[in-house]
């Protein structure tokens, strides 16, 4: 893939557009990860915008971010930043092959334990 | 035969670049009928105006065909042209090939084949136009203003002081609107009362000037130079000609515990009130919705202590009508509802207020008599965080699309007022941008971070919530990349504006448009502020968009000018492209009125000839022509082919249709 091909690819991939944002911060004023993120949410719509994927790509905070959606819920020009981070994180993992989780290989004790919620972002993050 | 000269305008580069204007005006010449035929770059100008008068006496033109832009920005000027040169302003036809085609077109020859068309279009319509005449008619020389804020207030000064009748129609117990609540205005910073209330006085009092307050427009009738308003006189149980406005009921009455609206609901009031102390007209109000007289028939203190014996239980709605030549509309705003977010935690923490409460909490006259106390416990807030642009520019579908204009510099004032009256408090703002533009606008913000230390800082709010009885205020601070929390005593909301729900009905009422905001629509956006589409109907203040005080002011003044320009007039040129009912096909059906809108069209018995020397009487329509506006709804209903629009006649609109599947 082209540079270009991935940025479309990305843009097609997140289904959001990254030109709405009025760069108000309101994505990063809420996010409960946001200290853990190496690239805010803001900056990932940004650098989208901008077309910094190698930057992008190299990020940790895919694996941070919580797909709490809270930064979607709140974007006041309908934004949806989680989904960058999400579609960045895809092509992260198309590229490295299939290394997504297995119903089976989660531990018993995780299952009792713990929240919904997480159950549901971590599927969301590594089995694509 | 018909002589027609057809006129092909460049407009500069707006046509000419993508529309081969010589060709069309050479291809042109071969049409039927056309017997003069010519381009130039600017038609409407002084030199292409006298280029078509000219062809019209030198060609003896019966008629002529202006391809230009389109007839809402120019017709006007041809006509008169036209009448100049000696021909029926009525003989003149336009050609959209600027809007309809231009504009709108990339490829040169598909755009000048369809300019050819709708010349050719118009060709066609122009060889059926008979010359018509404009009638007359009076102009009752009496103003009505919808809304007593200052918008309102300032229209009808400026047209009374030109010695018209005004009469002005406010929904509130007072004049004053939003800028009475107010307690200093930017950018100079002077009292809002003190500059306002004068000028309410100056209205109570000027010989020219009727103040209906506590009323509203219930029903509008009319045009143009002769509107003819029922307005609703909303009951008081106070008679205004007797009340002195002493207040010994509002000491008196027992049930005093209804909202004070003029305080922002910040503290209460008792069911007979006056809302404020320079309201006009000083005169108390009951709310029925509180009065125990009139929910359970038991109390009537009220009525037992005033003095003159004002209090009238028994009062009811009454309902007035009244003629006017001009409607001013200047029905304000309100903020938005903050219900879609939760997320600032309005609704749940009572130190989560809105700007305009702010300004009840400052005020002198408000529920802290002007000292800044938090509405929880009554402490003085100690650190105080403004957050800009609440619900405005938003396009979530939660707020609204555009910018507020005014909360960028109110916040402004707000913190400077602060930091100045109690200079040991932490005034933060968050912002997304800062919007001063303006007349020492900027200057007046900067001095707000320059002078005043206010912490403004570039971000959104994030959420707002409550941690051991203290605010947390979580956001952006984009320019550091960090997510900042800051401990606040007191959040304050700069919400987003928005026109004054009831402006909807009044629209209707007056059958002029307004926009996916609810903000009336103006007749052009550059040349054409202050006149609403709707001929004789002017807009003045935030009912007309986003606008401070100086500005309202500005257009409330620029309002009463076009007012006074029409009220000076005797008589009005009517409009001659009105319908009219063939009384030989009418079979008085009714259908006709049944769909016109201003109420132009009624039935009459005439008598007609069988031959054979009998006769037959029948029901026909017959239109009013000065009250008809030339919609055409009547034309496309009628059942029978009757009604006809002069200038707009079936025939005529047919002929065009043909024009066009020609090619
Ligand atoms: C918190 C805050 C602070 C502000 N501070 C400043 C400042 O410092 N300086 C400044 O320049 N501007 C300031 N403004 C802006 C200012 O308030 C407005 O520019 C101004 O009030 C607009 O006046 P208006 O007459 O258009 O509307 P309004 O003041 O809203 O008046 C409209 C009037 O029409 C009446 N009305 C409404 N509908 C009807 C109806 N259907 N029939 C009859 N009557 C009706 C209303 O009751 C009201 O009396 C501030 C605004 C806010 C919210
Ligand atoms: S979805 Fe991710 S980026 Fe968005 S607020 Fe939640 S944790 Fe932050
Ligand atoms: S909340 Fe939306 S508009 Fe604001 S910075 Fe984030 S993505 Fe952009
Ligand atoms: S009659 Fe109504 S308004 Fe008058 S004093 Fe009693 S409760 Fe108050
Ligand atoms: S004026 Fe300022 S605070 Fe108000 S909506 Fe516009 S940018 Fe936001």
């Amino acid at each position: 893939m082209t540079k270009e091909e991935r940025i479309e690819n990305l843009n097609r991939l997140s289904g959001t557009d990254v030109r709405k944002c009025m760069k108000c911060g309101k994505c990063s004023g809420r996010c409960p990860a946001f200290h853990e993120m190496d690239i805010k949410p803001h900056q990932f719509v940004s650098m989208l915008e901008q077309g910094k994927i190698d930057q992008l790509l190299q990020s940790k905070a895919i694996w941070s971010c919580l797909s709490c959606m809270a930064c979607v819920e709140r974007c006041p020009r309908g934004v949806a930043p989680a989904n960058v981070v999400e579609a960045v994180r895809d092509t992260v993992v198309r590229m490295q092959g299939a290394n997504g989780i297995k119903a089976e290989e989660i531990p018993p004790i995780v299952d009792e334990l713990i929240p919904q919620q997480l159950l549901v972002s971590a599927y969301r993050k590594y089995n694509k | 035969m018909q002589r027609i000269g057809v006129f092909v305008c460049w407009c500069g580069s707006n046509i000419a670049a993508t529309v081969d204007v010589e060709k069309v005006a050479e291809v042109i010449k071969s049409e039927p009928g056309v017997v003069y035929s010519a381009n130039y770059q600017y038609m409407c100008s002084e030199n292409g105006q006298q280029l078509v008068k000219q062809a019209i006496k030198e060609h003896n033109l019966t008629g002529i065909v202006i391809g230009a832009c389109s007839p809402r920005m120019h017709e006007a000027t041809f006509r008169k042209a036209a009448e100049e040169a000696g021909l029926n302003p009525y003989m003149v036809e336009i050609a959209n090939i600027r809007e309809h085609c231009s504009w709108i077109h990339k490829d040169m020859d598909e755009a000048t084949e369809k300019a050819i068309i709708l010349v050719r279009t118009a060709i066609a319509k122009v060889k059926l136009n008979a010359p018509l005449m404009a009638g007359e008619s009076p102009v009752v020389k009496r103003a009505l203003v919808i809304g007593g804020g200052i918008a309102g207030i300032q229209a009808a000064l400026d047209i009374a002081d030109a010695g018209f009748e005004v009469d002005i129609v406010e929904k509130n117990a007072t004049i004053g609107g939003r800028m009475a609540q107010i307690d200093k205005t930017f950018p100079t910073l002077d009292c809002s009362a003190c500059i306002l209330t004068p000028k309410m006085v100056d209205c109570a009092q000027h010989e020219n000037i009727d103040i209906l307050s506590y009323s509203e427009i219930e029903e509008v009738k009319g045009f143009v130079g002769n509107f003819s308003v029922k307005i609703r006189r909303k009951a008081r149980y106070v008679d205004e000609t007797k009340c002195t406005g002493c207040k010994i009921c509002m000491e008196k009455c027992p049930s005093k515990k209804g909202l004070n609206e003029f305080n922002m609901n910040l503290n209460t009031r008792p069911a007979i009130y006056i809302p404020f102390a320079q309201a006009i007209p000083n005169v108390a109000v009951i709310d029925p919705t509180q009065c125990i007289k009139l929910k359970t028939g038991k109390c009537g203190i009220c009525q037992k202590f005033c003095g003159v014996g004002a209090i009238d239980y028994e009062q009811k709605d009454t309902f007035i009508e009244r003629q006017y030549g001009a409607i001013v509309v200047a029905t304000g705003f309100k903020p938005i509802d903050l219900d879609n977010f939760n997320e600032y935690g309005y609704n749940d923490n009572k130190d989560v207020i809105t700007s305009l409460e702010l300004e009840r909490l400052m005020n002198a006259a408000g529920p802290t008599n002007g000292v800044l106390l938090r509405p929880s416990d009554g402490e003085h807030p100690k650190t105080i965080t403004f957050i800009q642009c609440v619900g405005s520019r938003d396009t979530s579908g939660c707020g609204k699309p555009y910018c507020s204009k005014i909360c960028c510099m109110y916040t402004a004032k707000h913190a400077m007022l602060i930091r100045e009256k109690y200079p040991d408090t932490q005034v933060n703002v968050f912002y997304i941008d800062v919007r001063t533009p303006g007349k020492n606008y900027d200057e007046f913000f900067r001095r707000a971070v320059e002078q005043y230390g206010v912490n403004y800082i570039k971000g959104m709010v994030g959420k707002v919530y409550n941690e051991n009885g203290k605010l947390m205020v979580q956001g952006s601070n984009l320019i550091d990349n960090e997510q900042v929390t800051i401990e606040s005593d007191l959040v304050v909301l700069a919400a987003a504006i928005e026109p004054e729900p009831s402006v909807r009905k009044i629209a209707t009422l007056l059958t002029t448009s307004i926009d996916t905001n609810n903000f009336l629509t103006e007749s052009h956006a550059k040349l054409r502020p202050v006149e609403s589409p709707t001929a004789g109907v002017y807009l003045a203040g935030v009912c007309q968009g986003p606008k401070d005080i100086p500005e309202t002011v500005s257009q409330a003044s620029a309002c009463a000018a076009k007012v006074i320009g029409l009220l000076v007039k005797n008589k009005l040129k009517t409009n001659p492209c009105v319908a009219s009912a063939n009384e030989n096909m009418c079979n008085g059906c009714s259908q006709c009125a049944n769909v016109c809108a201003y109420g132009a069209i009624t039935y009459e018995d005439k008598e007609f000839r069988l031959g054979g020397g009998k006769t037959e009487i029948r029901r026909v329509a017959s239109v009013n022509p000065a009250v008809c506006q030339g919609c055409g709804a009547c034309t496309v209903t009628c059942p029978s082919g009757a009604m006809d629009l002069k200038g707009f006649s079936s025939k005529q609109i047919m002929s065009e249709v043909e024009a066009i599947c020609k090619m």
